[in-house]
């Protein structure tokens, strides 16, 4: 049901059966090592290119979702995915071995979100009974694409932020007979596409705050929604100065943020002593951080109420070299426990 | 947005932004980027000696079999993954000596190697270095063309 301008309000509450995550090395020696199912121990997981990596990364969290939630890939009806590489052939190429109808999507680091939105809006209209969507992202298949080579001798500056190697995929389903309670799915907020005019593509996450302060409140305008409804808002990757900019941003147009209530992904996944300079991004860093560390804390009941925003920068290395600004876009999730 | 005058709102959001973003280390940097830069240029100082004094080498012509020695090592530093993590802590230190040259060249030729050696290593090894090149080149050409100007006027 729309509410407001841009937002859905799922009355049928669709709910989250079961996820499955998957990281690199690098994830294995963070902050949040229990959350994942599977680590692979290097970055080439066997294959000989980081794209074909990139494609197991995948297969593997939609194999370990389904093996959880005890479910044939028969009665799912939908896969909705993306990544960050070039016409997101990891996941189509995954999404080919995996054989489950698919819609492709790309929405660069939010992507994680735009495909809840998506499958539980499907859901709640009685589309389908079940979708497994999710996101994936390949530190060396990334900066490869975006960057420079990965053994290329590059100084980054304390902006700069690191690409998570991972994928995190949830299968949705329908809420009736369970047993147990899960989190389900009440809203999403689609965001629109933000501007401010930077053009530094070490500095995402200021490029991306207000995308997510943009989105936060749409979301609070159109379900007369504030901070104290919520137990936690957290963001996909602004790292850690994209998410003090994001807090002035949001104090500025008068909505006070209680910080210990407003933290970013990005912040969560490596430990401090990791040399991620301001934290974690790519599309995996809210994929595996929401659906592995954040619905465990819920289960836990840690949090009854979230708002996950997934942020992303629609930025390609060809409109950086003809000096374009860089567009960024946040979707916005509430996931309550029942 | 291109080439277009800031709006009101992206100005007023650009003082916020300068704010809280992070600046360079300069200080810091500078620092070290001056002694590793210098230790790896008094290695391969230690090198041409080495040239020198062992083989038939003259201060001249040491400096080929010198630069060739230290991309050699640039090479192994970049394909056993260290050359990466200097340059992140040495910055230009490390960018700047013909090592950063070499590991330029070697870092794109090792990446693309999953695209096979025609379209892969062969058309992007210089990817990053092709400007350099270039433009060293022709920056050589320009310098030379003044000194054959100037020498030539000289009644040279």
């Amino acid at each position: 049901m729309l509410a407001g301008g841009q937002s859905w309000i799922f009355n049928r509450s669709p709910i989250i059966l079961s996820t499955g995550i998957v990281g690199g090395p690098f994830e294995r020696e963070g902050r949040i090592p229990e959350e994942f199912d599977y680590f692979y121990d290097d970055l080439w997981m066997g294959e000989d290119s980081y794209e074909k990596a990139h494609r197991k990364l995948i297969e593997e969290a939609v194999t370990i979702a389904l093996k959880k939630g005890n479910i044939q890939k028969e009665v799912v009806q939908f896969m909705i995915g993306g990544d960050l590489i070039n016409q997101i052939t990891p996941t189509n190429f995954a999404a080919r071995n995996i054989s489950i109808p698919y819609l492709g999507i790309f929405s660069a680091c939010s992507t994680s979100m735009e495909g809840l939105a998506i499958a539980a809006s499907i859901i709640n209209n009685d589309g389908a009974n079940y979708i497994i969507t999710g996101a994936a992202s390949h530190n060396a298949a990334a900066e490869r694409q975006y960057r420079y080579p990965t053994e290329y001798g590059a100084q980054k500056p304390p902006t700069a932020q690191w690409t998570v190697t991972g994928a995190g995929y949830a299968i949705i389903g329908k809420s009736n007979n369970q047993s147990k309670p899960r989190p389900k799915i009440t809203s999403a907020t689609i965001g629109k596409v933000v501007d401010m005019g930077l053009t530094d593509p070490f500095n995402m996450g200021q490029a991306m705050a207000p995308a997510a302060v943009d989105t936060i409140i749409a979301h609070f305008n159109d379900l007369g929604r504030d901070f104290d409804y919520y137990d936690l808002i957290i963001t996909g990757d602004l790292g850690k100065i994209g998410r003090t900019t994001a807090i002035e941003l949001l104090k500025e147009k008068g909505i006070p943020v209680a910080e210990n209530k407003f933290l970013d992904c990005g912040l969560i996944i490596y430990r401090e002593d990791q040399p991620v300079q301001a934290g974690a991004s790519g599309a995996a860093s809210s994929a595996t951080v929401i659906y592995g560390h954040i619905f465990n804390q819920m289960k836990k009941g840690v949090y009854t109420k979230v708002l996950s925003i997934a942020t992303g920068a629609l930025l390609s290395p060809m409109t950086f070299q003809q000096k374009e600004t860089i567009p960024c876009i946040a979707h916005a999730v509430s996931i309550e426990m029942e | 947005m291109n080439h277009q005058q800031k709006t009101y709102e992206q100005k007023a959001y650009e003082k916020i932004q300068k704010k809280h973003e992070a600046k360079r280390p300069l200080l810091r940097n500078c620092i070290v980027a001056f002694f590793v830069g210098g230790l790896i240029s008094m290695i391969g100082q230690g090198i041409t000696y080495f040239y020198i004094y062992f083989f038939n080498f003259t201060e001249k012509t040491a400096s080929n079999p010198t630069v060739a020695t230290m991309i050699f090592l640039s090479m192994l530093l970049t394909g056993f993954g260290v050359y990466d993590r200097l340059g992140q802590f040495a910055g230009a230190g490390s960018a700047v000596p013909v090592t950063g040259f070499g590991n330029a060249v070697i870092s794109a030729a090792i990446e693309h190697r999953s695209e096979g050696f025609v379209l892969g290593v062969g058309s992007n090894m210089f990817k990053l270095a092709g400007s350099v090149i270039l433009f060293g080149v022709f920056s050589a050409f320009v310098v030379a063309l003044i000194k054959t100007i100037f020498t030539g006027l000289g009644g040279g």
